[in-house]
């Protein structure tokens, strides 16, 4: 049969890829638009304006974001159950700063007293900003392993500390990941405003795009030179469940570029990522800008593919407890668990992104200070 | 052993950021088919003041949609956080319903509320239609999806427990859907839901015909939601919950803590109407019962029993014993003795290994516990008696007060006299809490009925959180009550000032305030 175990534990690393990348596509320009908010919106109208290029999709971007973690939860439960407890303080970090966000849209814009508007747009600064800051430390910190192990109820116990996670390898991932999500937002502002904000959006771009090709450099050489990646030296058979315990794994220096060797075409993800971001800067400069929302789109996926591949199989490596590691071979669900939420995927991401398209077919148009004006009480 | 301190604020922060989520959630479900309908006028009639009311009532929507999004993120982030053994456990069963969720209902209910909100002069009055209808109906989809996750805790069928993975897993997709107790929970929640929409209408358009202001818009809002309570409310009452309760030991449990019935009865039971239950003693004091109303209730029966919460603890004990084997026979199969005969005598027995598992709050070796344990774990399996007792009494009359207010509206509307009754419309006015209260009790009696298990008879609640330290959830909770109580004023703030203002609020010049005041 082809939908065997085994291959299912690898649709379903590529599906949770395909989960995050929605997430990092669509909710990243609103997010990247939240954090341009106090930096290049100068007055409430400008701010209204960025806003309202978003207004009618940052819900359903979001989103993406809380199905990702329901697939997390369905087709690997030992990672949502290790992950989430383990970087506890993190991801309550998180979810405070992601409250904000649906507020401030909601609310802002309903009363008029400019202590509450700037109170909000200073709170969909930080709803827009501490998340992907976070997501980037969390996945410098997965590269790094991260120290727990189970008992033999196979209980998880983390045994780090948060301070542990704000190493200085993981903030680089983090400025990383921040930058590319400033860039997405800025070429998408660039791309639905006019005027002095449309100049100033084109700014923020080739800004963000340089910050992301230095930093996405200088984590790779930092990667590939000083961080000692894990391998697996033996582990039962892919096609049957069993828990991570049975395996075992070392750690080894240069393991996490290994895939590359075997794979040459896996190197197409850290092109992607120089190109994409290389080209938005060029792409912003000439004000081609529905060219740059591509080239950053490209960008985002190659940066995002290139950890994942680095990483692979490996999920969540565990540096104090090898064998402990999450793997996609035993950090999965049950065949048959993966096997239905593989066929309702398949039906509904495309059915979710055509309507998606829709919504933003029928709303697009560039945005100016008149359309403000004419719909004073209507709009965010 | 994991500290009973830990296990009981988790459980608290649970109960805290749960309880405050449904808070938004029955209004979502409700206020969503009402704005359908308004709307629905709206297109076939050409109405202005139809498309007034959908839209002003959809501002309130809005404010109150947006804290349940808000609330909704902290569900979806707390089982891996705080319940990571919960989800080690079961997720393989219980992650799926949740992604599905995802999918299939809030995609569909967050993609198309930006539409509309912001839609109206981008989108044609059928399209327009269409996606308010599709963000109602993707509501109502989140709502039976989480109710089947939820269900299935509390009758987990189709799935079975795997010594290889340490886990359950799921065996029959199609029970885990078609649980019986998923069905009747749906029904009930969701009417929950369109109740709460109903009374808050009606509600505020009461206080604008006390005001004597925007008499139209108030009339016409208070007729839709009468008429749609009315049938709420009888969904609600009618299609209760009896039947879930026929399958399931957990429910029955449940059943006979409603009841405080301590003693089984011969059929049919008396219904105790008030009492005060005592869970030191297992009686329950100065009980007034009306006779045989009990078993028609709960069995819709003259002569099958409801058993007592005394049986049922005898058959516990028993349950702990086999689950004590169980649980040795697990521990030789993950030690690697996996021969034919302790696989055959574990499937035999595995059943009852979370009855096992309940020794583990007394001690780590469950194979060798004491007597005096075992029957402190039995005692364990029957949940706090009188809050589950007196929650479901308070949920009740809420229940049948709405039933009197939402009957009297509709008749009086029916005459077109019902904005001069002004001894009605403040009755409306002052019901406006009682969906809340109804539906708060109405968990309270769900959650805490089913303790002490996470997952009936398999999982139990102190073996299900994650391993933190007792100050870090305690920060976190202290963090969610000062942050949420702060939200909480702050969306009331909006919500009590724009349904105050009541449709001028819309700046289309043709309402009250801008009427007076230029
Ligand atoms: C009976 C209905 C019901 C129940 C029991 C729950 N919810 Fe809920 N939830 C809804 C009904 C709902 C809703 C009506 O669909 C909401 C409320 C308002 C809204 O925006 O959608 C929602 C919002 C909402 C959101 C935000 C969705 C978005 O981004 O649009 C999440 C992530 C959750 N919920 C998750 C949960 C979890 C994990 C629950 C279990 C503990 C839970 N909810 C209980
Ligand atoms: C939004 C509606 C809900 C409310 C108001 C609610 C209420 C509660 C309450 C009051 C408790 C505490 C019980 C106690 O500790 O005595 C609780 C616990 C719990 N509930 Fe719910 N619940 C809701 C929905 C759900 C759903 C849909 C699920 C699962 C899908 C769920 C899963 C749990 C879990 C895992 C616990 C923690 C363990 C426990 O204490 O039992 N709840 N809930
Ligand atoms: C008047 C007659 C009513 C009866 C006989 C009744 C019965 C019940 C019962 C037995 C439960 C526990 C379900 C379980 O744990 O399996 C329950 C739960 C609940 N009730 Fe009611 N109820 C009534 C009215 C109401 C009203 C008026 C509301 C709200 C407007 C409401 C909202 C809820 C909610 C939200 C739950 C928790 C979800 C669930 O378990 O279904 N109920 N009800």
């Amino acid at each position: 049969m082809i939908l065997d175990y085994e291959t299912l534990k690898v649709i379903w690393w590529a599906l949770i890829g395909v989960l995050l990348i929605a997430f990092a596509l669509t909710d990243g320009f609103d997010m990247g638009v939240g954090f341009l908010l106090p930096v290049i919106g100068n007055t409430d109208e400008e701010r209204r304006i960025m806003l309202n290029t978003v207004g009618p999709h940052w819900e359903g971007n979001q989103t993406w974001l809380v199905t990702a973690g329901g697939a997390l939860f369905a087709a690997w439960p030992l990672v949502y159950a290790m992950a989430f407890s383990g970087f506890y303080l993190a991801m309550m970090i998180t979810l405070f700063a992601l409250f904000l966000r649906p507020l401030g849209f909601d609310y802002r814009s309903k009363l008029t007293d400019p202590r509450w508007r700037t109170s909000w747009d200073w709170g969909l600064f930080t709803g827009s900003t501490v998340p992907p800051i976070i997501f980037g430390v969390a996945f410098g910190n997965l590269l790094l392993g991260v120290p727990f192990h189970y008992d033999e109820l196979m209980r998880p116990y983390y045994t780090g500390t948060f301070l542990q996670l704000l190493n200085p390898f993981a903030l680089l991932t983090g400025v990383v990941s921040l930058s590319m999500i400033v860039m997405h937002g800025a070429v998408w502002l660039q791309m639905r405003t006019l005027d002095g904000l449309e100049a100033r959006a084109r700014k923020a771009a080739k800004m963000a795009s340089i910050v992301v090709i230095v930093s996405f450099a200088a984590a790779g050489i930092w990667l590939s030179t000083s961080i000692d990646g894990f391998v697996i030296n033996f582990m039962p058979d892919a096609n049957i469940a069993f828990t991570p315990d049975l395996k075992q794994v070392s750690q080894q220096a240069g393991a996490w570029l290994s895939n590359y060797q075997i794979y040459p075409w896996m190197m197409s993800a850290p092109i992607a990522g120089f190109v994409g971001a290389i080209l938005v800067f060029i792409s912003a400069h000439n004000n081609r800008s529905g060219f740059a929302f591509i080239a950053s789109s490209i960008a985002i996926i190659g940066i995002i593919l290139t950890a994942g591949f680095s990483m692979f199989p490996f999920i969540m490596p565990s540096s104090s407890d090898m064998n402990s590691s999450l793997t996609i071979w035993d950090a999965t669900s049950s065949v048959m668990t993966l096997k239905i939420m593989f066929w309702l995927s398949v039906f509904f991401i495309p059915l979710i992104s055509a309507y998606s398209f829709w919504t933003y077919r029928k709303m697009w148009r560039r945005l100016d200070t008149h359309f403000i004006r004419n719909n004073e009480h209507t709009t965010y | 052993m994991i500290s009973e301190h830990l296990v009981d604020i988790s459980r608290l922060q649970f109960a805290i950021t749960a309880l405050f989520h449904f808070l938004f959630v029955p209004l979502t479900l409700g206020l969503a088919w009402i704005l359908v309908i308004m709307e629905s006028v709206y297109v076939m009639t050409g109405k202005q003041i139809y498309k007034d009311m959908t839209k002003f009532w959809g501002k309130l929507f809005g404010i109150n949609f947006a804290l349940g999004v808000t609330t909704g993120l902290t569900m979806e982030f707390q089982f891996g956080t705080n319940w990571a053994y919960y989800s080690h456990y079961v997720g393989d069963v219980f992650g799926a319903p949740l992604a599905i969720e995802g999918m299939m209902a809030f995609m569909l209910e967050s993609t198309f509320v930006g539409m509309f909100f912001l839609g109206w002069d981008r989108l044609s009055k059928q399209q327009h239609l269409m996606v308010t209808f599709l963000v109602a109906l993707g509501s109502n989809m989140s709502a039976l999806w989480i109710l089947i996750a939820n269900a299935w805790m509390q009758n987990p069928i189709g799935a079975e427990f795997n010594y290889e993975t340490m886990r359950m897993e799921m065996t029959n997709f199609a029970q885990v859907i078609f649980n019986p107790v998923a069905q009747v929970k749906f029904i009930h929640t969701v009417a929950a839901g369109y109740v709460t929409g109903a009374m808050f209408v009606l509600s505020i358009s009461a206080y604008y015909l006390l005001k004597g202001r925007d008499i139209q818009f108030a009339r016409r809002s208070f007729a839709v939601a009468a008429g749609f309570g009315v049938a709420s409310i009888f969904s609600v009452i009618l299609l209760g919950d009896e039947s879930g309760y026929e399958v399931g030991d957990v429910q029955k449990t449940k059943l006979a803590a409603i009841e405080a019935e301590w003693h089984t009865e011969a059929p049919p039971a008396a219904f105790t109407l008030f009492g005060l239950p005592n869970q030191e003693t297992m009686e329950t004091d100065y009980a007034v019962k009306i006779p045989y109303l009990m078993g028609i209730i709960a069995t819709r029966s003259l002569d099958t029993p409801v058993m007592g919460i005394r049986d049922i603890i005898v058959q516990d004990e028993i349950r702990i014993r086999n689950g004590m084997i169980a649980y040795g026979l697990l521990e030789k199969l993950r030690h690697g003795q996996k021969d034919e005969a302790t696989i055959q005598q574990f499937d035999a027995v595995k059943k009852d290994l979370g009855y096992g598992l309940l020794l583990k709050k007394y001690t780590n070796d469950v194979t060798d516990a004491t007597e005096e344990q075992i029957k402190m774990a039995a005692r364990d399996t029957i949940p706090h008696v009188a809050a589950i007792f007196w929650s479901f009494r308070v949920m009740v009359a809420c229940g049948f007060t709405m039933l009197i207010i939402f009957l009297l509206s509709f008749y009086y509307c029916a005459k077109r006299q019902e904005y001069k009754k002004r001894w009605l419309l403040r009755a409306a006015l002052f019901a406006l809490p009682l969906p809340w209260i109804a539906a708060e009790t109405g968990w309270v009696v769900a959650e805490m009925g089913r303790q002490p298990w996470t997952i009936s008879g398999i999982l139990p609640t102190h073996l299900s959180a994650s391993s933190l330290s007792y100050d870090t959830v305690f920060n976190s909770l202290t963090a969610f009550i000062v942050f949420y109580s702060l939200l909480f004023i702050i969306e009331m703030y909006l919500m009590i000032r724009f349904a105050r203002l009541g449709p001028s609020s819309l700046h289309t010049g043709r309402y009250h305030y801008e009427k007076n005041h230029g």
